[in-house]
């Protein structure tokens, strides 16, 4: 790693010296891409095509709908997401202490659980349609109009309170780390705090918020659970349905290649969008933002916003879930809850150390190094994300498999010992499978952090006879200190809630809350469901906390206490 | 963030040697499973209590196919459960079951509900039935499958997606009976018909018409029983209350058992093979043959509402009340087959849109 780097000392039209940087970086991209790959693989291989079919019956359909849920997802996280940031880190209003960290409660809690839980209320049978009708002396559907919950614009719904979090975490962070410097300015030109907003914040913090949104809309295109549950046709949707009614795993990654391929445009299209542009700023005071007092029905409304996300998003669907523990807790009482509960906390803060040190080392990587094959490999690698988990499953399955079966093979013909399979079915596998899914959210977290760093610091550090490691760790991680925490925190709450891939990788009896949570809730049965899904929030709750925490404190040169508006460098 | 980082490591590193496979007294078996755990538990128990083999088992419903054929010879399954005959003919298709002879299996599981060669193995079967509402569905207004696309039925019918294995096998025996065009205008009539949306399971289904969304509906049988002896969600009984069973095409006057409308209820079952790559083959066998006998065909019966495949098998008393009926003779790999063309129907009378 020692060599000294490209990027300062290489000439114009000579070949860039392949050194270790480039190497390491694009050989674990390449690694964490070994599944993407075997989806590819997978959608090769022979099989009767399933296109004509889909053309000429759904496939506009899925296109549609994908289209239009991406779309509803995207602007409805976009807009509570950096709204609610841009409030609590911009405005005074009543509540703001707490809006901080309750804004991120949602994120505890898995899209399919909410998908449940609003189905049970609003759907014709349930409590609130049933009260409407008896308080308003209806009778049978015709008599009035209600909204459908098990539809597209459910699953909008649903998805947006579930999702919006990962938009408002990075925006918040991305508006902390902002100099009070372009504010003031912003302030002289006479902006108030909307147009500072639109000209100023939102426009810096692009970086973050397209990282954030992507994130939203990656978990979009993966989701099966809730477009499943309410039978919304989306592409992935159509994956499922050619694997598992087809009859058709080649078509299923041939679907799940395109959707692939898809991704890779958008995101090529954004970068391309902010090509040459810079996101940092040169100034170095940090002072505590001005925080734009409001009052009155401005403050009210303030505090509105910010409520209603964390009551739909978390306080109705816990409730809910709170109370079905409370009547049916003795269902599942003889459930071993405990070792169910170690094996999501051991697998999940396992899968969130290994996650964030490739995500780290590839970020780093691709800022060192940023040549377009570095660039295009570990962009590459993060695409995992935007994979259903059942299909990027198989994808992990395939490779782990034949590793297995050919070790056990060459030992078995050379020293006639049978090592049988190793990895596969071990709990190995499902770590290697959660950092290949959330690889992207370690990425991209880090990497929007690091984008922020100005590149003179890393000259001034090298300069000072740091080499890339030591400035790597001298300078940037200890910068970038709150990302990385942040990037650990998203990747355990989410392999915390993660199933499909957990169900279909794991060894013989093993459970995690999310597997038990799950062989109830596939058959609908919510109740006895509840007490698993409530350790799940309840185990996602303390290190969500603990995140907000660590992010009023990130701002450089800042010792928390926010509202302490005396804070000078 | 090193000390706890070393502290996970080791747990988790213990973990993964906690759940390996131990080899109990009487030797184990490992299972893929798409049927719930806590549906087989009871009977997994009994087996193990009466033969000392202790059972592993992952269960997924979906991708344990492509795990079983992925891992190869050294796979470490010895059977597979399913809950539908697809997954069965499936298993059979992608070469990773093999032929098991056991006079036990012969002799407790008629022919029509195994494979030929003992490739795979019936164990339960439930009926495909109508449940109509009691006031508003008069008797005799709807006796077969065929009724339910008829316009009398115009939003009063209620299901669940149909693109799930109970619907898409439903259709398949359609096409098995009459054939693929009249199947696809089955189908198309029948979602003209539709209260609302395909969406819920089939218990939701029987909600539904008690809360007055919908007269009739299709589901499975045992989940009748489920509702009403569900003593710890009584409001369950209430729905099932709310409804009558009625199974579909039973031949009578005037629609004999050879004519298409006398074929006879669908039926689905639930199943297990043994792998091809099975260590513990004879314990797979021993397993199967334990699932097909009295003791387990009386606890499938009891606690889960099903049928049993073995003949003589006391049935649940209130599944009992619901009368004897005829199945539809067509074997279930000739249903099977017809899986892709039905979901392909489904597609093009855009079931669920």
């Amino acid at each position: 790693m020692g060599l000294v780097g490209t990027r300062f000392g290489g000439g114009a039209g000579t070949f860039r010296r392949i050194d270790g940087w480039t190497l390491g970086t694009v050989l674990v991209a390449l690694a964490a891409s070994i599944p993407i790959f075997a989806v590819i693989g997978l959608a090769l291989t022979p099989g009767e095509s399933v296109w004509g079919h889909l053309a000429s019956t759904v496939l506009p359909l899925y296109i549609r709908t994908t289209l239009l849920l991406m779309a509803g997802v995207g602007l409805g996280t976009l807009v509570i997401g950096a709204g609610t940031a841009w409030l609590v880190t911009m405005c005074r209003f009543p509540g703001r202490r707490i809006f901080e960290w309750a804004l991120l409660l949602p994120m505890a809690i898995p899209a399919y659980v909410v998908a449940y839980v609003y189905t049970d209320l609003l759907e014709y049978a349930g409590p609130v349609q049933g009260a409407l009708r008896a308080s308003l002396g209806w009778t049978t559907k015709g008599d009035y109009w209600f909204p459908e919950i098990r539809s597209l614009g459910g699953a909008i719904a649903v998805m947006t309170l579930a999702f919006y979090p990962y938009v408002y975490l990075l925006s918040r962070v991305a508006f902390l780390e902002q100099s009070v410097c372009v504010f003031e300015v912003s302030r002289t030109l006479g902006h108030g705090p909307w147009r500072s907003a639109f000209r100023i914040a939102l426009p810096l913090a692009r970086p973050a918020l397209v990282i954030g949104l992507s994130l939203v809309l990656m978990e979009t295109l993966n989701d099966f659970g809730t477009v499943d549950y309410f039978a919304v046709a989306t592409f992935t949707a159509g994956i499922f349905d050619v694997w598992l009614n087809m009859n058709s795993v080649s078509g299923a990654a041939q679907l799940a290649s395109v959707l692939l391929l898809f991704v890779l445009v958008v995101v090529y299209l954004e970068r391309r969008g902010r090509r040459g542009r810079r996101y940092h700023h040169t100034s170095t005071r940090y002072r505590a933002l001005p925080g734009y007092p409001l009052r009155g029905g401005s403050a009210a409304l303030a505090s509105l916003a910010c409520l209603a996300p964390v009551v739909l998003g978390f306080a109705v669907p816990a409730g809910v879930l709170g109370r079905y523990a409370l009547t049916h807790y003795a269902d599942t009482l003889e459930a071993d809850f405990l070792t169910y509960t170690a094996n999501s906390l051991g697998l999940s803060s396992m899968a969130a150390v290994i996650t964030v040190a490739v995500g780290i080392f590839m970020a780093y990587g691709a800022r060192l190094r940023g040549g377009p094959v570095v660039t295009a490999a570990t962009r590459f690698a993060s695409l995992g994300y935007a994979v259903p988990g059942a299909v990027l499953a198989i994808g992990v399955v395939l490779p782990t498999a034949w590793l297995d079966n050919t070790v056990d093979a060459v030992l078995d013909s050379v020293f006639g010992i049978s090592t049988g399979l190793l990895l596969s079915g071990s709990v190995f596998v499902i770590i290697i499978g959660y950092v290949v899914r959330f690889l992207a959210l370690s990425f991209g977290t880090i990497e929007a952090s690091l984008s922020k760093v100005t590149a003179s610091m890393d000259g001034a550090a090298r300069t000072l006879g740091a080499g890339p490691a030591a400035t790597l760790r001298r300078v940037h991680l200890p910068v970038m200190r709150g990302s990385v925490l942040t990037a650990a925190i998203l990747v355990f709450v989410d392999c915390m809630k993660e199933l499909p891939m957990t169900v279909i990788l794991r060894p013989f009896d093993f459970h995690t809350l999310a597997t038990f949570v799950h062989q109830y809730a596939s058959d609908e049965l919510l109740a006895e469901s509840s007490l698993a899904a409530l350790t799940i929030v309840a185990s996602g709750i303390l290190p969500v906390v603990l995140l907000s925490r660590t992010i009023g404190r990130s701002r450089p040169g800042h010792t928390g206490a926010p509202d302490g508006a005396g804070a000078t460098p | 963030m090193r000390k706890p980082a070393v502290v996970v490591l080791a747990a988790v590193v213990g973990l993964s040697i906690l759940p390996s496979p131990a080899g109990a007294e009487g030797g184990h078996v490992n299972l893929y499973s798409y049927r719930q755990p806590f549906l087989m538990k009871p009977l997994l128990d009994a087996f193990t209590r009466k033969t000392g083999i202790k059972v592993n088992m992952v269960y997924a419903k979906t991708g344990m196919l492509e795990r079983l054929k992925a891992e190869g010879r050294n796979s470490p399954a010895d059977a597979v459960l399913t809950a539908d005959i697809g997954r069965l003919t499936d298993l059979v298709r992608a070469g990773l079951v093999q032929p098991v002879a056991s006079a036990v299996l012969r002799a407790n599981i008629p022919a029509r509900y195994r494979h030929p060669d003992g490739l795979w193995f019936g164990l339960t079967t439930r009926a495909r039935v109508i449940y109509a509402d009691k006031t508003r569905v008069k008797p005799g207004e709807v006796s077969t499958y065929e009724d339910l696309a008829d316009p009398r039925f115009k939003g009063r019918v209620c299901t669940r997606s149909g693109k799930h294995a109970y619907n898409i096998s439903l259709l398949a025996s359609f096409i098995a009976a009459k054939g693929e065009k009249a199947a696809e205008a089955w189908a198309r009539a029948l979602q003209s018909n539709l209260a609302r949306r395909p969406q819920g399971n089939d218990r939701a289904q029987v909600r539904a018409i008690m809360e007055g969304e919908c007269d009739v509906a299709l589901g499975n049988s045992y989940y009748m029983g489920k509702m009403a002896t569900n003593d710890k969600k009584p409001e369950q009984k209430a729905w099932a209350a709310a409804v009558t069973i009625i199974f579909p095409n039973q031949p009578r006057a005037g629609r004999p058992g050879g004519d298409a409308l006398g074929r006879g209820t669908h039926v689905n079952l639930s199943g297990g093979a043994v792998t091809k790559s099975a260590k513990n083959r004879d314990n797979a066998i021993r397993l199967l043959e334990f699932l097909s006998g009295d003791f387990a065909q009386r606890i499938y019966a009891e606690q889960n509402f099903e049928y049993p495949v073995k003949s003589g098998v006391p049935l649940h008393p209130l599944v009992a009340s619901w009368g004897t009926f005829k199945a539809d003779t067509v074997h279930l790999t000739e249903v099977a087959k017809y899986r892709t063309a039905a979901a392909k129907i489904m597609d093009r009378v855009a079931f669920d849109h």
